[in-house]
């Protein structure tokens, strides 16, 4: 080591700059910085990606401190059960106080990566003027935005290349954002506003798209017809990545043969999604770029029937990433794993969420996909019905999970063949899947599948139960067994103080800990929150009347409806509303 | 606390029977725990399936969901857009300017005395709920149709006995 040491000591600063730029991971750059006092200075001044998985770990003034030369910073807001309605809206996840702080210390921000957090005009304003080498900005799940914010990018970032907005809630004021990017504007590669409501000015789209000879992926809206994607198709054969908006039209008419023709021209398209709104009969439009296409979405067209849908698969052998409706049925997925061989990521999503279930698919669809799809590493699957002897059967097939996300319907249906719980199952697929990181499991479930996964699923980073377990061992046989897990969201659970306080050091270990309408108390959270001053242990009510109601209303007996802790380095958060208590 | 086979809570506790602290919160949660498995076969559990609120407005029906909503003594039915609103009372709105009368939204509050109006509409399963009940993303995604009734015709129209029960006292 002592020699080692030296070694490296004869190579100035800028050679051990050059080594660390070849360390991509944030693992290693961070296990690089632990090394000794001059590599902990070197990486620090050249890390330039930065990825804070829970904003109020940290706060803006620590992060600038430690990386004053960042040049692209990913940040995550909300837990993740926000996104079904479990966290009150104003809960937090500002970006603003991070954009301001960072304009303040003239930060080179170059990209900017969202998720779950709340984004306002404001911000948005604040980074087009703050940050003058500002290329990539990608919302994903905000909300608190309008066009107006938009345009401001738009107008005042002039080397953009990424503008890509994924599910977030945005306000849509109907003024001409896709306008303000001016003429000058060459730079951008990514586009992707599918999720906006309103319309846009299909002439300033085609403009841009005319004058962006870069551009590779382009997503567009619910508004905009058939006829502005076969001219924009004509424009820019060179994309890889395009989401149509409005599928629909007669396909006898002179425009949809222009855009046949347009389409056949599309060499490049490997990534494919959008048909908000499809005429099923347009389909065949798309026919010949499907033999090369890698990703499907179609979780956005209901309308697309089940026949429909296969035919259109029949032609995708060289899929990777399909995400679908389950109105594709199990016959369907069968049709998709004779055909897609190459298939590493299926996603099902239901598409009734409150009628009696006329669609949806069963466990003999997972079955035959498992079948049929050697390189399956990674599904979501919304389905009816379940049974072990399934899941035991997948587990057979492909023990290369790294990601199984199951989610029963009713969701605490047990075994449909046997009426037992699914313990067996989701064991089944813990113990042979030996890579899996993420888990989700549903349905009737005991004590008995936390036990298996504790005993088994040793690289697993995040676990989401639901209605599951019988008691406290349940909590406990997660918490003792699973060494890498991060974030844990439970619902619905028995599981209760002695579970929560038995290793309250593990939360340090961990990203952060959900436990919603479970049998822990004030009392307990109070506890753990005084004995791990490095914890933020909030407690969140409705949004009914401020703290002070919430605290007349609570002894330390209750229960805690909602609660939410995370290891931080900067203690309680300074932006917490009135229904948010942290204790 | 255990559960046992059949789903009932059997834990002893001493003291009287009857409400405590903990009772009180446990009816703030909609769901409650195992004690209403009609209500998780109905899948009425709040944030279930857990499916992104941005996918739950935006891949059913490309976002727009029109009804027909009928008005008592009305020579012709109208249309309205569930989507377009956000909560009962921008729907309430919509239906009072669509007929011109004002009091529907009486009907949803606290005391029913003067309502002149009953909001009802169809679900799924063909049945006929007061408006109302449940929370709106549920309502939204399951009503097939709307009427405006009058009071006055509340009898015999299928409603659910607790509402016709009600009906009944306030007619004696």
């Amino acid at each position: 080591m002592c020699l080692f040491q030296s070694v490296m000591n004869y190579f100035p600063e800028e050679v051990l700059e050059h080594v660390f730029d070849f360390l991509t991971s944030h693992r290693d750059r961070n296990a690089v910085s632990l090394v000794c006092k001059s590599w902990y200075s070197v990486e620090k001044f050249s890390r330039k990606k930065v990825f804070i998985g829970n904003c109020y770990a940290v706060n803006p003034e620590r992060l600038i401190a430690r990386f004053p030369r960042l040049r692209s910073l990913i940040l995550k807001g909300k837990p993740h059960f926000a996104d079904f309605n479990l966290v009150p809206h104003d809960w937090g996840g500002h970006v603003y106080p991070w954009i301001e702080a960072m304009a303040k210390s003239r930060i080179n921000l170059e990209e900017l990566r969202l998720k779950r957090m709340v984004v306002s005009d404001e911000s948005l304003k604040l980074l087009a003027k703050s940050f003058p080498n500002f290329k990539s900005l990608v919302l994903v799940s905000c909300e608190g935005f309008t066009t107006n914010g938009l345009a401001a990018i738009a107008s005042n970032c002039k080397f953009l290349r990424e503008l890509d907005l994924q599910e977030n809630e945005v306000d849509d004021r109907k003024g001409h954002w896709l306008s303000c990017f001016p003429e000058s504007c060459t730079s951008l590669v990514s586009l992707n506003f599918a999720c906006l409501k309103g319309e846009v000015n299909a002439a300033a789209l085609e403009r841009l798209v005319a004058r962006c000879r870069n551009l590779r992926s382009l997503r567009l809206n619910h508004a905009l017809p058939l006829e502005v994607l076969q001219k924009i198709l004509v424009q820019a054969p060179q994309l890889n990545d395009l989401g149509t908006g409005s599928f629909t039209h007669d396909p006898n008419s002179e425009t949809f043969i222009k855009l046949k023709n347009a389409v056949k021209n599309c060499h490049s398209i490997r990534s494919l999604s959008g048909f908000l709104d499809v005429n099923g009969r347009c389909l065949p439009a798309v026919y010949p770029i499907c033999a090369n296409l890698t990703a499907l979405n179609l979780s956005y067209a209901p309308g697309i029937f089940s026949n429909e849908l296969t035919k259109l698969i029949r032609h995708c052998k060289k899929i990777e990433r399909l995400w679908i409706l389950d109105t594709i049925g199990d016959k369907g997925l069968g049709v998709v794993a004779n055909t897609c061989k190459e298939l590493q990521e299926l996603r099902v999503f239901p598409s009734d969420l409150y009628g009696v279930g006329n669609a949806a698919v069963t466990e003999e669809g997972l079955v035959a996909i498992s079948a049929g799809c050697p390189k399956l590493n990674s599904i979501l699957y919304f389905c009816q019905q379940m049974t072990n002897a399934a899941l035991i059967t997948v587990a057979k097939n492909c023990p290369n999970f790294i990601r199984f996300r199951l989610c029963t319907l009713n969701p605490i249906v047990p075994d449909a063949a046997t009426n037992q719980p699914l313990d067996e199952g989701f064991g089944a697929i813990v113990q042979s899947c030996k890579g899996l990181t993420r888990l989700s499991v549903s349905g009737q479930l005991t004590d008995q599948v936390f036990l298996y996964i504790g005993m088994y699923a040793e690289q697993l980073e995040m676990l989401s139960i639901a209605f599951a377990g019988d008691s406290d061992k349940g909590m406990l046989y997660v918490l003792n067994g699973c060494k890498k897990l991060k974030k844990l969201e439970i619902r619905d659970s028995p599981f209760g103080n002695m579970a929560l306080l038995s290793d309250m050091g593990k939360y340090e270990t961990m990203r952060s800990l959900w436990m919603s309408s479970c049998q822990v108390t004030l009392g307990a959270c109070k506890t753990l929150a005084e004995k791990m001053p490095r914890l933020n242990v909030e407690i969140i009510s409705e949004n009914e009347g401020g703290a002070g109601e919430v605290e007349a209303r609570l002894d330390d007996r209750d229960r805690v409806e909602k609660m939410y802790l995370y290891r931080t380095l900067v203690g309680p958060r300074t932006d917490a509303p009135d229904f948010v208590r942290t204790l | 606390m255990e559960k046992n086979g059949s789903g009932l809570e059997t834990e002893l506790r001493l003291g009287l029977p009857g409400g405590t602290e903990v009772e009180k919160n446990e009816k703030k949660r909609v769901f409650e725990e195992f004690d209403d498995k009609a209500a998780v076969h109905k899948n009425q559990v709040v944030g279930w399936p857990p499916v992104a609120a941005f996918r739950r407005k935006n891949s059913f029906n490309g976002g727009k969901m029109y009804v027909k909503v009928s008005m008592d003594g009305a020579p012709f039915l109208r249309k309205v857009d569930l989507s377009m609103h956000k909560g009962y009372s921008e729907l309430v709105t919509s239906l009072e300017d669509l007929f011109g009368c004002f009091g529907i939204g009486e009907a949803l509050k606290e005391d029913e005395k003067n309502n002149e109006f009953v909001p009802i509409y169809e679900d799924k399963d063909g049945d006929w709920m007061l408006l109302g009940d449940v929370p709106w993303e549920m309502f939204a995604n399951s009503c097939k149709r709307l009427r405006v009734m009058k009071r006055a015709e509340a009898n015999g129209v299928g409603l659910h006995a607790k509402d016709l029960l009600k009906g009944l006292s306030k007619e004696e």
